[in-house]
């Protein structure tokens, strides 16, 4: 393994971390008032933020309405400031398709389509600052900002990545244990029913491990969950005293 | 941008209004809206600056990095443009749909940063070795939301990150071989400013019935039959000018418009300026205690 060692023998990460700590979470919904619903959050120095415009008619090409169930569209793209070196383009490169992709497949498992036929949902999402666990905090907002949409889910979906190195198991790795080349998992859950609806693994990693690494990926998500729920209490009940409710 | 239908009655309440000095949201015809800034919001920019003037909001991050010179300038740094009008700003700026805005704000900037006095004061300083390595700064502007005036928007904003930038200094030693050899600074604090005290701030001026109003909102764009942009320093000079949207403008008119827009971008600029020391003060105070604000 080249250079930093990611976990010390005291058990400490490189930030300070023990093995299972998430980073600090700060979001708030409604950052934006022309769309539907947007969110920000951040995980960390992983800034993003998302907005939602829907349900509405298929813009563009009408080919691509379904007569059962919604169209989502979603759209991953990264701020050029975002990482440490300028990135030339916003989107449009491999891993912003790549990306896209992923997040059109955990969000189409998730939303309710088949409530909205013939019509669309857009999910856009931007990364202003990258620190590691993109996709995840992607997914995060994305989740935010359905529900100030108010488009139905079946369960937030929570998201979280977690790193395997030297048999020890870390959630929610930053970019520096990133580039160690650590077997890394994304995962998005749904907590409740405790269902995966993306999961994706790089390097390798050895079957018997494979128990350990989804349970701590299962706790994580949860976590996660919990602070997303407790935003989303938040929120609504600060826009329902503003409406002047007590 | 976003296209907003209006009834005729609507549009005449609006004319109405500008004809008698009172626009729909309480403001004189001179006046910006409520203007929000935060310098270094963005850790992995060398210079950021987050702007929200009412809807309209704009995120700005300058990354600087080592080139070779251009052959004409040898001895200057220069400045690069880039716009991404984000699809969160509005669905029709998906994929590819937002270039051309992006585009004409890109070259509207380089053409108000293009003139004489503020590249020699700005970019001289960003000269490493004539003609060997220069700076460039990526300025690169992020358009989270429109709600009118994004130009003007636009341009304060990129002013406010230009002045938080911090461009590392480098040491130029020995030079064997004619190969002259860069040593970055150890000091993580020790860093290069720029000066922008020539760099300009976008008016817009729309002329709606037969008045003028500056910094128009999303309602009165669409009532604005033509509209000039010009770009004003700090002393008062105007560094670009440019009449925009479909219609005609009387050069008389013209003459107003420059006038009104002439003295709100002085305000302007000495507001700006007034604001940025103050945040430059809030900064050294707290230190690395410091968190921005910026979208929680």
């Amino acid at each position: 393994m080249a250079g930093v060692e990611v976990v010390s023998e005291q058990g400490f990460r490189t930030d300070g971390r023990k093995p299972n700590e998430l980073r600090r979470i700060r979001c708030k919904q409604g950052v934006f008032s022309h769309a539907d619903g947007s969110a920000y959050i951040e995980q960390g120095n992983t800034k993003v933020l998302a907005t939602v415009y829907g349900p509405h008619e298929i813009r563009g090409s009408r080919s691509k309405a379904l007569h059962d169930r919604a169209y989502v569209n979603c759209q991953f793209s990264m701020a050029t400031f975002s990482t440490g070196e300028r990135k030339q383009r916003p989107r449009g490169d491999r891993k912003s398709t790549e990306m896209t992709m992923h997040m059109k497949q955990t969000f189409e498992a998730t939303i309710l389509t088949q409530l909205y036929p013939r019509s669309q949902i857009d999910i856009f999402v931007e990364v202003l600052q990258a620190d590691g666990g993109n996709f995840a905090a992607c997914v995060n907002a994305a989740t935010l900002a359905l529900i100030d949409a108010g488009i139905p889910l079946k369960d937030y979906v929570c998201a979280c990545t977690v790193g395997f190195v030297d048999d020890v198991t870390i959630v929610d790795i930053n970019h520096l244990e990133e580039t160690n080349h650590i077997a890394e998992f994304t995962v998005a859950m749904l907590p409740k029913s405790e269902q995966f609806v993306m999961l994706e693994m790089s390097s390798r990693l050895h079957l018997d491990h494979l128990s350990k690494v989804m349970d701590m990926a299962t706790k994580a998500c949860k976590d996660v969950h919990l602070v997303l729920d407790r935003a989303v209490r938040d929120h609504v009940s600060e826009v329902w005293q503003q409406l002047g409710n007590t | 941008m976003t296209d907003l239908l209006l009834s005729e009655a609507e549009k005449m309440f609006i004319i109405h209004g500008v004809q008698d000095n009172l626009r729909v949201d309480g403001r004189s015809c001179d006046d910006y809206r409520h203007i929000e800034l935060e310098t270094d919001v963005v850790s992995s920019a060398n210079g950021s600056a987050r702007l929200k003037l009412s809807q309209t909001d704009v995120l700005v991050g300058v990354k600087a990095d080592l080139t070779t010179p251009p052959t004409d300038n040898p001895d200057v740094g220069t400045l690069e443009f880039f716009v991404d009008c984000s699809a969160n700003a509005a669905p029709t700026f998906e994929g590819r749909g937002g270039e051309d805005l992006a585009r004409d704000i890109s070259s509207t900037l380089a053409r108000a940063y293009s003139s004489d006095r503020c590249s020699s004061s700005m970019l001289k300083a960003l000269c490493v070795v004539p003609s060997e390595q220069c700076w460039v700064l990526y300025i690169d502007i992020l358009i989270l939301e429109c709600g009118g005036s994004l130009y003007d928007a636009v341009s304060i904003a990129v002013k406010a990150a230009l002045s938080s930038t911090k461009v590392p200094v480098v040491k130029v030693t020995s030079s064997d071989g004619g190969k002259p050899e860069l040593e970055l600074s150890d000091d993580p604090y020790d860093s290069l400013r720029i000066n922008v005290k020539h760099a300009p701030c976008n008016v817009t001026l729309s002329k709606i019935g037969h008045s003028h109003v500056v910094d128009a909102s999303l309602e009165e764009e669409v009532c604005s039959l033509a509209s000039l942009m010009m770009a004003v320093t700090e002393e008062g000079t105007v560094t670009m000018l440019k009449k925009s949207a479909c219609g005609s403008l009387h050069p008389e008119s013209i003459y107003e418009m420059l006038e009104t827009g002439k003295n709100v971008g002085l305000n302007l600029n000495k507001q700006l300026t007034r604001q940025l020391l103050d945040e430059e003060c809030l900064h050294t105070q707290m230190g690395t205690n410091r968190e921005p604000k910026g979208f929680l």
